[in-house]
C-alpha cells in the first residue's frame, strides 16, 4: 500500500544508538505495529508522532522491555535488547518516563530520584544491613547526585523532603525526568512530557529537553501530541498511523507531507 | 429533619446497640468483678467497676464522634457549640433508654432463657444497686451526662480535652493493671506507694485524683512542640542526633534488662510472649509494610522455625534426632526457613494484592495441616506433636531467663529492619509497593526484591518460631493456627504499618494487654475486632505511623484536588494538533 518514495524512510547514519528493524507486534488479530524501521542517531532529539491509537506507546513499550515484538529486532548500542526485562534495559542505558505520571507517591522527592539511581549502585543487601562504610559512602554519593539532578530539572532544594504526590503537576513531570536521568541513561525516552501542561510550563519543558541533550550528552526520543513542542525541539520526526510508519523527515518535511495531513485531518484536508 | 438531627439519632442508635451488645454477651457481668475505683469511704461498699463503666465508655466515644461533625451541608455553617452538646445529649439519651429497657427486661427474666446474661444480676449492675425506679432514672441521667461530656470533649479547646482524655486513660490503665503494678511495687519495696494507690484491688480515690492531676499537668507542660501525632512521627522517624535520644534509649535498655527481676514470673511470661510477637511483627512488617506484599500465611514460617528446632534438638523427635544444642540448630533453621520462603514466594510472584493474600492464606493453612498430617507423622509426630525440646542453653525455660535471648533478637531484628528501611534495598521495596511497573522501569529487579522480602520475612518469623519451641518445650500442630498470622497482621496495623516502633507498641497493646487482663480472655477476639474497627475510624495510620503511611492516609484529599486540576483529556487537544496544516 505504500508507494515508492523518493525520501529515505530512516536516517542514513551508521552511528545509531537505537535501531529498530521491521518491528511488528500483534495482539490477537490486531497489528499494533507493522514492519517499523526506526533509528535514533546518537546525540539527536527525535520524535515519534501520530494520531491517537497510532501505536506510539506500544512501540515505546517494546523498546523498554514491557512488550516483546512478535517479529523484528531492536538493537541498542549494536546489541539486541529483545527479551531483556525492563530493569536490564535500564541498566544498558535506556531511561523512560510515563505518559500518565507514575511516581512513587508516598516517597519523598529525593527518594524517588534515589530509586532511579538503583542500577548504578552496588550495595548488596547484607552490606546495607551491616551499614558498611562503602555502603554509606555510596548512599551519600547517591544523595548528592540526586540533588544535582533535581537542580538540573529545576526542582528547588526545599521540596526534596516533600511527598512526590504533593508536588504540582508540572513539577511531577520534572521529577519523573530526574528519576529517569538518575540511572545515567544514554537514551532518554519521554512519553508525552508536556501532556496536560499549560503553555508556560510547556515552553519550559521544551527548553529543558534541549538542555538535557546538550549538557548530559543524551539522545532523546520523544512521543508528543503537542506540535509546538515537536516542531520546536526535534531534529527528526517519524509519523505513525494505524501501526504503520507513514512519514519520516525534518519538521519542515513532515509538516508539508500530505500523508501526515491526511492522517491527522482526514482525506479532504490533504487535497484542499 | 436536618442532617445534624439525623446524625445524632443514628449515633444514639449505634451507642444503644453497643450497650445492648456488651450487656447481652455478658461482658458487663464478667467485668463487674473487676473493681476499678474504691469509694468505700464515701459510699458504703461503693466503687466503680469495669462492668458498669463499659456502656458509659461506649456512649462517651460515640457521642464524641457524633459531635465532631464538621459541617452538615456545604452551604450551611458548621453546627454551633450548643448544637453539638445537644447532639451529645441525644446520643446519651437514646443509649440511656436502651440501657433502662435492657435492665427492665433483664429483671423480668423475660429473655433470660435465650440470653443467659440478661437476668437479674445484670439489672442490678445497671441500676447501680438501687431499686427499679431510682436505678432507671439514675442510669438514664448518667447516660445523658456522659453523652454531653463526650460532646464537650470535642467542643473544649484541644489542649484541655487532650489533657482530660490522657488523664482519664492513665487512671483507667493504672486501675486495670492493678494486679501487676501492685506486684511490681511490692518487688521494688515501695509498699507505702502501693498502700496509697490501691485498696482491695482497686484504685483509691485520692490516688486517682493525684494521678489525673499529675497527668494533666504533664500534658499541659508538654503543650509546646507540636501535636502528639507530629511528635510520635518524629520519634518514630528517628530524628538524627540528639543526646536526649541516646539517653532515652540507654534508660529504656537498662529498664528492659532488669525488668524480669522486678515484675515476677507471670509478667515475664507475658513479656516473652510480646517479644515473640515483636519478632514476628518485624518480619511481617518487611513483607507487608516495606514491600507491600500482603502475606496472610506468615504463621507457616513460625511453624517451620519451631518444628525445625524441635526435630534437631529434641530427643523426643520421632524419626531423625541429632539432638543438637539449640544454638547449633539455629543456622539450619534459618537456611530451611529461607528456602521455604523462596518456595512460597516463587509461585506467587505474579500475584498482587488480594490474590496474593488468598494464596498465602492457603499456604499458612497448608503448613499447619501438613505438620499434623498422617503422612508426616513418622517425622513430626502428627497430632501428638514433639515433646522434650530442650531450652536454649545457657538460658532456662523459665520466662525470666528465656526473656533475654528473645530481647536480644528483637533488638537485632529492629536494628536490621531500620538499617534496611533506609537503604538501597528499602527504597527498592518501597518503590515496588508504590508502583511495581514504575519500579521495574526504574531499574529494580522486582522478582529479586520480592523474593528477598519473602526470604527476610521468613528468617525473622522462623527465629520467633525457634524460640517459641525452646520456651514452651512441646509443640503441636494446633499451636500454629491462622490466628497467629491474623494477630501479627493486626498488631502491625494497630501499631502503624511500616514502622518499627509501631510494631513494638502494637505487640504490647494487642498481645500484652489481653494477657494481662485475664477477664478479657473470653472476649479477646471481640475486643480485637472492636479495637481494629475503632482504629480504622479514628486513626487509620496506626498508633505510631511511619511518615509514609501518614502521607497516604491524610493527604489523600489534597491529592484528589490536584488531580482534578489536571487537564488530562487528549481529545480536547486534537484541535491544537491540527495547527500543523500549513
Amino acid at each position: 500500500m505504500t508507494e515508492t518514495q523518493a525520501a529515505p524512510m530512516t536516517a542514513a547514519t551508521d552511528d545509531a544508538i537505537l535501531r529498530a528493524d521491521k518491528v511488528t507486534i500483534r495482539f490477537g488479530g490486531l497489528v499494533a505495529n507493522r514492519d517499523i524501521d526506526f533509528v535514533v542517531p546518537r546525540g539527536r532529539i527525535v520524535s515519534l508522532i501520530g494520531p491517537n491509537g497510532a501505536g506510539k506507546t506500544t512501540f515505546f513499550n517494546q523498546m523498554t522491555g514491557l512488550l516483546t515484538p512478535t517479529s523484528g529486532n531492536i538493537e541498542f548500542e549494536g546489541e539486541s535488547i529483545i527479551g531483556l526485562s525492563p530493569h536490564d534495559i535500564v541498566e544498558r542505558g535506556i531511561g523512560r518516563t510515563f505518559q500518565n505520571i507514575r511516581l512513587f507517591g508516598a516517597m519523598t522527592v529525593l527518594a524517588n530520584v534515589m530509586v532511579g539511581r538503583h542500577v548504578r549502585m552496588s550495595a548488596p543487601w547484607w552490606g546495607s544491613l551491616l551499614k558498611l562504610p562503602s555502603v554509606r559512602a555510596e548512599e551519600e554519593a547517591t544523595r548528592q547526585r540526586a540533588r544535582e539532578l533535581l537542580e538540573l530539572v529545576g526542582l528547588r532544594r526545599r521540596v526534596e523532603q516533600q511527598w512526590a504526590k504533593n508536588l504540582p503537576y508540572g513539577d511531577q513531570r520534572r521529577l519523573e525526568i530526574a528519576r529517569a536521568l538518575a540511572s545515567d541513561p544514554k537514551l532518554l525516552l519521554l512519553d508525552e512530557p508536556t501532556a496536560g501542561m499549560n503553555p508556560g510550563e510547556t515552553a519550559q519543558m521544551t527548553k529543558l529537553i534541549g538542555r538535557l541533550r546538550d549538557e548530559l550528552n543524551l539522545s532523546v526520543l520523544l512521543i508528543e501530541h503537542d506540535m509546538k513542542v515537536v516542531m520546536g525541539v526535534s531534529e527528526e520526526i517519524t509519523v505513525l498511523d494505524h501501526g504503520e510508519k507513514i512519514a519520516y523527515g525534518t519538521p519542515e518535511q513532515v509538516r508539508a507531507n500530505p500523508k501526515v495531513i491526511e492522517a491527522y485531518l482526514g482525506k479532504g484536508a490533504a487535497s484542499a | 429533619m436536618s442532617s445534624l438531627v439525623r446524625r445524632s439519632l443514628f449515633a444514639g442508635l449505634v451507642a444503644g446497640i453497643a450497650c445492648l451488645h456488651v450487656g447481652l454477651v455478658g461482658m458487663i457481668n464478667t467485668f463487674q468483678e473487676r473493681q476499678l475505683l474504691e469509694l468505700g469511704d464515701i459510699i458504703d461498699g461503693g466503687g466503680v467497676a469495669l462492668g458498669s463503666l463499659m456502656p458509659m465508655l461506649a456512649i462517651l466515644l460515640i457521642a464524641n464522634r457524633a459531635a465532631a461533625i464538621r459541617a452538615v451541608d456545604i452551604d450551611q455553617p458548621p453546627p454551633s457549640v450548643a448544637e453539638r452538646l445537644i447532639s451529645g445529649a441525644v446520643v446519651g439519651a437514646i443509649a440511656g433508654i436502651v440501657l433502662v429497657g435492657l435492665a427492665l427486661v433483664s429483671s423480668s427474666g423475660f429473655i433470660g432463657s435465650m440470653f443467659v446474661n440478661a437476668r437479674n444480676p445484670l439489672a442490678q449492675i445497671l441500676w447501680l444497686g438501687m431499686d427499679a425506679t431510682a436505678g432507671s432514672a439514675m442510669v438514664f441521667i448518667l447516660s445523658v451526662v456522659v453523652g454531653v461530656a463526650g460532646a464537650a470533649l470535642h467542643v473544649l479547646p484541644s489542649l484541655v480535652s487532650r489533657a482530660t482524655v490522657v488523664a482519664l486513660l492513665v487512671v483507667l490503665l493504672v486501675a486495670l493493671l492493678e494486679p501487676f503494678l501492685s506486684v511490681i511495687m511490692r518487688n521494688l519495696e515501695l509498699d507505702f506507694v502501693e498502700d496509697f494507690v490501691y485498696e482491695r484491688g482497686a484504685l483509691t480515690l485520692p490516688a486517682a485524683v493525684v494521678l489525673a492531676v499529675l497527668t494533666a499537668a504533664i500534658v499541659w507542660a508538654a503543650r509546646s512542640g507540636g501535636t502528639l501525632r507530629e511528635r510520635t512521627a518524629a520519634l518514630a522517624d528517628g530524628g538524627r542526633g540528639g543526646v536526649a535520644r541516646w539517653v532515652l534509649l540507654g534508660v529504656a535498655m537498662a529498664v528492659l534488662l532488669v525488668l524480669p527481676n522486678v515484675v515476677g514470673r507471670r509478667l515475664s511470661d507475658v513479656l516473652t510472649q510480646v517479644g515473640l510477637f515483636v519478632l514476628l511483627g518485624l518480619g511481617l512488617n518487611i513483607v507487608i509494610g516495606f514491600a507491600g506484599l500482603l502475606d496472610l500465611g506468615y504463621v507457616a514460617f513460625y511453624a517451620v522455625g519451631a518444628y525445625t528446632v524441635a526435630v534437631l534438638t529434641s530427643p523426643g523427635s520421632p524419626a531423625f534426632s541429632p539432638e543438637l544444642p539449640f544454638w547449633a540448630s539455629l543456622p539450619f533453621v534459618i537456611i530451611i526457613a529461607v528456602t521455604i520462603g523462596l518456595m512460597i514466594g516463587a509461585p506467587v510472584l505474579r500475584l498482587r494484592g488480594d490474590y496474593l493474600a488468598i494464596v498465602t492464606l492457603g499456604f499458612g493453612e497448608i503448613a499447619r495441616i501438613l505438620v499434623g498430617s498422617a503422612w508426616l507423622q513418622p517425622y513430626l509426630g502428627g497430632a501428638q506433636g514433639i515433646t522434650a525440646i530442650p531450652p536454649a542453653e545457657p538460658f532456662q525455660r523459665a520466662p525470666e531467663s528465656v526473656y533475654y535471648p528473645i530481647l536480644a533478637f528483637c533488638v537485632v531484628a529492629a536494628l536490621a529492619a531500620i538499617a534496611l528501611a533506609n537503604s538501597r534495598v528499602g527504597r527498592a521495596w518501597n518503590a515496588m509497593r508504590e508502583d511495581e511497573g514504575a519500579a521495574e522501569a526504574s531499574g529494580i529487579n522486582t522478582v529479586r526484591y520480592k523474593l528477598l522480602a519473602f526470604a527476610m520475612g521468613a528468617a525473622f518469623g522462623c527465629i520467633a518460631g525457634a524460640f517459641f519451641s525452646a520456651k514452651i518445650g512441646t509443640i503441636f500442630p494446633d499451636s500454629f493456627s491462622i490466628l497467629i498470622s491474623i494477630n501479627t497482621l493486626a498488631l502491625i496495623i494497630l501499631g502503624g504499618m511500616g514502622n518499627i516502633a509501631g510494631v513494638v507498641v502494637g505487640a504490647l497493646v494487642l498481645v500484652g494487654l489481653p494477657e494481662l487482663l485475664r477477664e478479657f480472655a473470653e472476649y479477646r477476639l471481640l475486643i480485637y475486632g472492636a479495637v481494629l474497627v475503632t482504629m480504622m475510624l479514628l486513626r487509620p495510620e496506626g498508633l505510631l505511623p511511619s511518615r509514609q503511611r501518614q502521607a497516604e492516609l491524610h493527604e489523600g484529599a489534597e491529592e484528589e484536588e490536584g488531580e482534578g486540576e489536571q487537564p488530562h483529556t487528549p481529545t480536547t487537544r486534537e484541535p491544537r494538533e491540527a495547527s500543523i496544516t500549513p
